[in-house]
């Protein structure tokens, strides 16, 4: 017997302190973390259901797998496009004014 | 409470308590390690929610593979050794952020809580269940993920490969 208050506050937390930490950070890298923290949120989510035993086609042990795989080719391509950024303006300050077309 | 109830109260304390360092701590790097902490706390959930493929997995993909990008990534834009203070927010942006992240997770939780009810029985779902629903109900999912993956590795060497360009002086 397990009751469920306890995973969903855990997901609540877990994306609260997600888009907290998105809302911080001024270093793009660290964006990510927050991210990373959402994500996981939604993959207690669907793990509860299965718990539950509300899910069909097994989904709340698949649908995650997809998640997972997903968050993890989102992470190449930020990553990619940061340490281009980086190369180009050699920073990865988040509030650094655009620069002018010129 | 049952011996259940007991563990994921615990993983999930280890969870909440490596997010919020993660995301408040001043060392960048620390940052990063703090989400390992958080993330096997959240594994460690999975396990006790009977999920033990996506907790493994999740372990061998987020904390095996994902930190270890950011970890390089930090390397590569040259943070700096001990607190990031060249990042440092203000006090206004910090409270604004966290109205924001305690107004969402009020709000989820709010909405979550009423569905909770009374305590359930654990239904298992075998590794075996879902390998077979893995390739047969969801297989054409699961091979556009290969293609997903191909195209991000494409992308990222393509956008690498964006030459230097020249700052007019």
């Amino acid at each position: 017997m397990i009751h469920l208050a306890g995973p969903y506050l855990l997901a609540a937390a877990l994306v609260g302190l997600g888009v907290f930490g998105v809302t911080v950070r001024r270093n793009a890298v660290l964006l990510l973390v927050g991210v990373e923290l959402v994500l996981s949120g939604a993959l207690v989510l669907l793990v509860t259901t299965q718990a539950a035993g509300a899910d069909r086609w097994a989904a709340g042990s698949v649908l995650p797998l997809f998640v997972i795989t997903i968050a993890a080719a989102e992470t190449v391509v930020a990553l990619a496009i940061i340490l281009t950024a980086f190369r180009q303006r050699s920073r990865v300050d988040l509030d650094e004014p655009s620069r002018a077309a010129p | 409470m049952t011996a259940l109830d007991t563990a994921f109260a615990a993983t999930g304390l280890v969870a909440v308590a490596g997010g919020l360092l993660a995301v408040t701590t001043r060392h960048v790097v620390h940052a990063a390690l703090w989400l390992v902490v958080a993330l096997l706390g959240v594994a460690g959930s999975l396990l006790v929610l009977g999920a033990e493929l996506v907790a493994l997995v999740l372990v061998l993909v987020y904390v095996g593979a994902v930190v270890v990008l950011v970890l390089f990534a930090l390397m590569l834009t040259r943070a700096p050794i001990g607190p990031d203070l060249e990042h440092a927010v203000g006090p206004w942006r910090t409270v604004g952020a966290a109205l924001l992240g305690g107004a969402v997770a009020v709000l989820l939780g709010s909405v979550l809580l009423p569905l909770a009810g009374d305590p359930v029985e654990r239904s298992d779902v075998t590794s075996t269940q879902v390998a077979g629903r893995l390739f047969g109900t969801w297989v054409w999912p699961f091979e556009l993920l290969s293609l997903l993956l191909l195209v991000a590795l494409v992308a990222a060497l393509a956008v690498s490969r964006i030459p230097r360009e020249e700052v007019p002086s």
